[in-house]
């Protein structure tokens, strides 16, 4: 029911009038509302049982109705119909004189498509990002669906959350004539004026219309479906747009039992055809639109050990909220316990202070024979330096996690933990992470604590926002590399001059 | 936007959505109309290109004029061309052709094990080679864990039951009644080790849409689809053992679909030219086997 009715521009709800409202009338009015299907009309079934009266039909249509509003569902129209008998559906019954409205059919015909969509700001998900070099092809071609509002070329965008701007250079699309314009429902590509470093999952803008909401955590309605029930603080995968976002269940506001419409407070879980309010916090910041202001980029998915376990949508964004991750710190902070030795003692002992080095950039720039080489120098100068190989955690630290790529805000965690640990022994901490992003390092940076991190970054920078302490191009050699390193960690005097 | 624009736009981001979410990919290409649109389909989503691996099971009982299309098509647009067959059945003549087998086995012996062997790996695959202009034994043994099926949900019944993204388990088992759900226009992309999912950005079209569609683009179709003067044409293609032609003037697209529209062929099922489905569980019992 749900995959028929979440494709549904609009929904004809039957009610057999001689059972009255039942437990499934209501169910069904609640995920029409949930998923957002805006025309209802209710078809009042069976009217041939109960004589076809007015009196009957009309008490009906007055219980109902106050039940769909408040669910916020205002019907377009009640019909009282016999399907079996015919009555109303296509022609009007001459055996209910006392109703004048539309025909099962007229109505069906006066349910409109949603235009409004053309008229909303610009929102193109980006799908994903391609780059075909067969036959000398040398586009660079974002890909996606427009949905909503419309694009031309020359104009400026904006793509959220990373905020790097560009503008449309071409629209591209296959055995078409040439597009100036790309508008609501379209799939198709662009090219842009400049390179960029985009990544599948942005959400594409126009800077000039009123731009979506950023954030991590928001205030959503669920309507779980899963087997399993959905759980507080437990990693989930989110799907919003063409983003995937690891998600935790934050808090539960109340719960609604979707059969007998009773409300719930104090409930820990959302089970199976439970409709939530709650807040949700996801790993990163993504961007949306509240469902009231446009419900395309408004609505999302969870997926549970592979399942789509939920769906929902989002009511407004509660990103200046302390997050799941500052609570998690300070707690941790304000039970931390310290051993008899000061940080300053190990410091003098050591010769040097604790840090936490981090070498990011894509796959394949050596980052780890550098991080290595500069574990050997610091080792060979007498300095307390450790490695961590990161494939180390995942067969260690890491065996609970398997290969399930919805743990990665938990992998992250646990390496941010480690380095937490680690340089409250006050060692100088190295590792290395494939294609970081500016929230990866906000996350390391704060679970790291109240030591501090310093980030390398080899070959193409691929940060939004954030600056790297070093930037390093990709193919020098080790030893100039290692070098480079050792100097900033002078300069920012974690080991002292004359020790080197 | 008119309705085939949208079933269009639909599909591309069904096709994108796979490519996007599975490593190893492969699209079934039947050669019929079907998987011919979703093939142009592809060549749009991919603007152009066809970065997918296309795969046609050969009975070596399919009507030749189907295979010479086939090879013409493959180098005209550059595609990535795999076949692959039931060489022990057709060596040792199990088959319906050879009197040996009844159609039902012979379907689930050339085409679902076939199939099933060929997505996997275990059985031998041959790649069209565009330098020497002819199959070569392909190097890659890699298990498709993504399969992107031309299925329409209004040809027959079992059909309608699929999603856009449809899981299978390890031995290709279809588990009708326990599907995901599909909210909106996400869909289960998330699979476990060892499972792997058909995709059908085609579930939504009509034979109707097939047509307009085919008349729209100026697709290229194989021409068994058209009256050669005799009176009859094939409506869906196969082995020509069990494949028959129906009666039909009709020589041309817009033909077709001026004889869909008249309502000539609206008591006749599409397949009803295909032997194996009339007989015992027909194509519901092949397709929980793994047939397309």
């Amino acid at each position: 029911m749900i995959t028929g009715a979440s494709r549904a521009e609009s929904a004809l709800l039957v009610i057999d009038v001689d059972e009255g409202i039942k437990e499934n009338s209501k169910r069904h009015g609640q995920m029409v509302s949930m998923l957002g299907v805006k025309q209802v009309t209710v078809l009042v079934n069976k009217m041939d049982l109960v004589d076809f009266s007015q009196e009957v039909f009309e008490k009906l249509k007055a219980d109902y109705s106050e039940f769909l509003a408040q669910i916020k569902v205002k019907p377009v129209s009640f019909i009282p119909v016999s399907a079996r008998e015919g009555d109303n559906i296509a022609t009007l019954s001459e055996r209910m004189p006392w109703y004048n409205g539309a025909t099962v059919l007229q109505q069906l015909d006066g349910f409109t498509s949603d235009k409004q969509l053309e008229d909303k700001p610009f929102r193109f998900p980006v799908q994903d990002i391609y780059k075909f070099t067969r036959q000398n092809d040398d586009r660079r071609i974002v890909a996606g669906t427009v949905a909503a509002g419309s694009v031309s070329i020359g104009d400026e965008v904006l793509f959220l959350p990373s905020g790097k701007q560009s503008a449309i250079k071409t629209v591209e699309s296959f055995n078409t004539t040439p597009k100036q314009v790309a508008s609501t429902g379209s799939a198709l590509g662009f090219t842009l004026t400049t390179q960029i470093y985009i990544r599948p999952g942005e959400l594409m803008v126009k800077p000039s219309e009123p731009l979506p909401e950023v954030g991590t955590r928001f205030r959503v309605n669920i309507f779980w479906v899963g087997r399993a029930p959905m759980i507080l603080e437990k990693e989930y995968k989110l799907k919003i747009g063409s983003a995937r976002e690891s998600v935790k269940l934050a808090e539960i506001c109340n719960t609604l039992d979707a059969s007998d419409l009773s409300y719930s407070k104090n409930k820990h879980q959302l089970d199976c055809r439970d409709v939530g309010e709650c807040i949700l916090e996801t790993s990163r910041p993504i961007a949306f639109d509240p469902a009231a202001a446009s419900e395309t980029t408004g609505r999302f998915v969870i997926v549970d050990n592979y399942e789509i376990a939920g769906g929902g949508i989002v009511i407004e964004n509660l990103s200046a909220d302390e997050t799941l991750l500052q609570r998690h710190i300070r707690e941790r902070e304000n039970n931390w316990e310290k051993g008899l030795i000061k940080t300053e003692e190990r410091e003098h002992a050591n010769r040097h202070r604790a840090k936490f080095i981090v070498f990011t950039g894509v796959p394949g720039t050596g980052k780890r024979s550098i991080a290595k080489a500069l574990e050997q120098g610091l080792f060979s100068n007498r300095l307390n330096a450790y490695y961590l190989g990161v494939a180390n955690i995942d067969r260690g630290l890491d065996a609970d996690l398997g290969f399930n790529a919805d743990n990665a805000g938990e992998r992250l965690r646990r390496i941010g933990e480690l380095a937490r640990i680690i340089t409250d022994a006050g060692l100088i901490f190295i590792t290395t992470i494939d294609d970081a992003d500016d929230y990866d390092i906000e996350t390391l940076k704060q679970l790291n604590e109240p030591s501090d991190i310093l980030v390398v970054n080899l070959g193409e920078n691929s940060f939004s926002h954030y600056h790297p302490d070093l930037q390093i191009p990709a193919g020098g050699s080790v030893s100039d590399a290692v070098k480079e390193v050792t100097d900033l960690l002078k300069t920012k005097e974690i080991i002292i001059e004359y020790q080197i | 936007m008119d309705h085939l624009d949208k079933l269009e736009a639909q599909s591309v981001y069904i096709l994108r959505e796979a490519y996007r979410e599975f490593k190893s990919l492969c699209m079934l290409w039947s050669i019929g109309k079907d998987s011919t649109v979703m093939l142009w389909l592809a060549r749009k989503a991919f603007f152009g290109h066809v970065p997918i691996p296309l795969v046609h099971i050969d009975t070596h009982y399919k009507i030749p004029e189907m295979i010479t299309y086939r090879d013409r098509i493959a180098l005209e647009w550059n595609l990535n061309m795999i076949y692959g067959e039931n060489r022990e059945a057709l060596q040792s003549k199990l088959t319906f052709p050879d009197g040996n087998t009844d159609r039902i086995t012979c379907c689930k012996y050339l085409k679902s094990e076939a199939l099933k062997h060929t997505l996997s790996g275990q059985w031998p695959r041959y790649r069209m080679d565009h330098e020497l202009k002819r199959y070569v034994p392909d190097e890659g043994k890699e298990p498709y864990t993504g399969v992107i099926v031309g299925v329409r949900a209004d040809e027959e019944g079992s059909r309608s039951k699929e999603r856009y993204f449809s899981p299978r388990d390890k031995d290709n088992v279809w588990d009708v009644g326990d599907q995901p759900p599909e909210f909106w226009n996400q869909f289960k992309t998330d699979f476990a080790p060892g499972t792997h999912v058909r995709i059908h950005p085609l579930l939504d079209w009509t034979e109707l849409n097939i047509w307009e569609y085919i008349e729209r683009e100026k697709i290229p179709v194989v021409s068994l689809y058209f009256n050669q003067g005799k009176g009859t044409r094939y409506r869906s293609l196969g082995c020509y053992p069990c494949t028959n032609p129906v009666d039909s003037v009709s020589q041309t697209v817009p033909e077709i679909i001026d004889e869909l529209k008249s309502g000539r062929l609206s008591n006749i099922a599409e397949r009803s030219g295909r032997a194996q489905d009339s007989e015992d569980g027909g194509l519901e019992t092949l397709r929980r086997d793994g047939y397309m």
